[in-house]
């Protein structure tokens, strides 16, 4: 059942949200224990949740647009008195003192949160192998990974744990993970969704955004979190989008720009499997059968975003873990000094792959390097922003891979980190710009898995991508791949 | 290009992070750091002139609000999840008669 049958239902009486949350938790009961998509399920916290609910159908008065809908929380969202962990042992154990915006904006709309679910540790990942609380198994085949770094969210909303999600894409984790379960995964324009209440790992990038398991049900819970928030200066003021009543414009007249370095043309970034490349122009055939032009664009500097990411992503996060120091909150390692409580309760707290970032950042920040490696780093995303505002003046979207490949196995990529990056390579320019994007799924590849293909659209275009994943959904489900 | 990073760097990028690696770790991270940054060298070497930098993807200036007292977070609450909390401020060993 979607999103909005159940809103509905619930909203007009025809069910109460207790039972429909019932029915969600017993699925998560049989079926987590071999997916892992959660952390933590909150099930009383739920349970007053959806009796709120109910009693506010019994009195007459409406719920919201997402009335009794079970949502699944990524595990970096912060929820007064409930553990949030951002999947470290950094944090293990501890109560936020304050809710996320998104989290009171959910339930204000009569969502119902029924728990935290697994991710790379601080979001740094692909897979959501890089959990300190053990991987999360893609519900389409166990052996494979969800994606990551929302992996757990993208595999509750896969496995009908939860109709609707939240994640946070900082280089590509809500849309490669989306891709590889299966489902449709959004990263909004910086900005459009208050960051008030995610843990930040990069605040230039963070982004916010849903996840669904249709375009429909991911754009009346991105409707619901968009909007300007006093508590996150970076929220776009007067920003208003509602992406639920675009979603049947269609996209005759619309112009589609191909981007040839992301899409097997000349100059192209390695590793785009052939499969998934089919699939992709599957998709911008339907387009043009519905009546789109298409064009092929070259945005040369694409094809440096992944070097450019992997040294601003790391940057930003080194400064923002300095938090982690064992005085205010988290983990603490006792230590005859001050510092030496710091450094071993860093020590202690961080898995592998988050101090491999917070080393790499802080050596791109060093005296001595910032220039070579930061300094141009920043330079590039200049470039980008100029190169896809030139691309922007002669089509409206753009399409690409959501990632390179389907879901690859467990195990596989953990070994060198630089084959684990260039899972984002489709996925980053957008971080470094700004600009919104969705994963939608588009038919399968040669191993039966899912194939994501994603619609990118300039600042403030978040309507217009729904538009278009929703033709492209609708191609799908036509059987057009 | 620079040269590739020493197994001195990681060690002295590990006391400014205030991490403390093992020996394997050091190794370790010695040779990825390095296969990370050789990947980097595309926009190292790149020209680049002078574009002006961007550290944030929107043109955001500073945002004020009305200067009104409003409710913070409950000190209590705050407080109960700190390691360790005293007289309503958080408890740290001795921080003097440390190197610098």
């Amino acid at each position: 059942m979607s999103a909005l049958d159940i809103a509905a239902a619930v909203r007009s009486g025809e069910r109460r949200a207790t039972d429909v949350l019932d029915e969600h938790l017993a699925r998560i009961e049989a079926g987590d224990g071999d997916i892992h998509a959660f952390n933590l399920v909150t099930a009383d916290a739920a349970r007053e949740e959806a009796e709120a609910v109910d009693a506010a159908v019994a009195r007459g008065d409406d719920p919201g647009p997402l009335a009794g809908v079970p949502v699944a929380l990524k595990d970096n969202m912060c929820t007064r008195g409930i553990p949030t962990t951002c999947s470290s042992k950094v944090l293990e154990g501890w109560r936020p003192p304050y809710d996320a915006t998104v989290v009171t904006r959910l339930r204000a709309a009569g969502a119902v949160a029924v728990g935290k679910t697994n991710l790379d540790e601080f979001a740094m990942g692909s897979s959501t192998e890089n959990s300190a609380f053990g991987p999360t198994h893609n519900p389409r085949d166990l052996t494979r990974v969800p994606g990551g770094s929302s992996g757990g969210t993208a595999a509750s909303v896969a496995a009908d744990f939860t109709p609707l999600g939240i994640g946070s894409d900082t280089g590509g984790s809500i849309r490669q993970p989306a891709a590889f379960c299966g489902v449709v995964g959004m990263k909004p324009t910086y900005g459009a969704v208050s960051r008030y209440g995610l843990i930040a790992f990069a605040s230039s990038l963070d982004q916010i955004g849903p996840f669904a398991s249709s375009v429909a049900d991911a754009a009346a819970m991105f409707d619901v979190i968009a909007g300007p928030d006093p508590r996150d200066s970076t929220s776009i003021r007067d920003y208003a989008p509602n992406a639920s009543s675009v979603l049947d414009r269609g996209v005759a007249g619309l112009r589609v720009g191909v981007i040839r370095e992301l899409s097997g043309g000349a100059g192209t970034v390695d590793g785009l499997s052939a499969d998934v490349l089919a699939r992709t122009q599957e998709a911008v055939d339907a387009l043009a059968a519905a009546g789109a032009t298409v064009e092929e664009i070259s945005v040369p500097s694409a094809t440096l975003g992944l070097s450019a990411y992997y040294l601003v992503a790391p940057a930003e996060a080194s400064s923002n873990l300095a938090r982690y120091d064992g005085v205010r909150y988290g983990l603490r390692v006792d230590a005859p000094t001050t510092g030496e409580m710091n450094t071993a309760s860093r020590t202690a707290g961080f898995g592998p792959e988050v101090k491999r970032r917070i080393m790499l950042g802080t050596y791109a920040l060093s005296a001595g390097y910032y220039d070579a490696f930061y300094g141009k780093a920043l330079k590039v995303r200049t470039m980008m922003l100029r190169e896809f505002a030139e691309a922007y003046e002669k089509v409206d979207v753009l399409v690409t891979p959501t990632a390179p490949t389907t879901a690859f196995p467990l195990g596989e990529r953990t070994a060198d980190p630089m084959t684990m990056y260039v899972n984002d390579v489709c996925t980053i320019p957008s971080n470094l710009t700004g600009h919104p994007g969705i994963s939608v799924p588009f038919g399968i590849g040669e191993d039966g898995l899912p194939v994501g293909v994603q619609v990118l659209a300039p600042a403030l275009g978040d309507e217009l991508t729904f538009q278009v994943a929703s033709v492209l959904e609708a191609a799908a489900a036509g059987g057009a791949s | 290009m620079s040269a590739r990073i020493t197994r001195g760097d990681v060690e002295h990028v590990a006391r400014l992070a205030r991490l403390e690696l093992t020996d394997e770790e050091i190794e370790l991270f010695t040779g990825q750091l390095g296969d990370i940054l050789e990947h980097a060298a595309d926009i190292e070497a790149l020209d680049v002139g002078d574009i002006a930098p961007t550290s944030h993807p929107l043109p955001i200036v500073n945002v004020f609000r009305t200067d009104e007292v409003v409710p913070s977070l409950d000190r209590d609450e705050v407080l109960g999840q700190a390691p360790v909390a005293e007289s309503g401020q958080f408890r740290v060993p001795p921080v003097l008669g440390e190197e610098p």
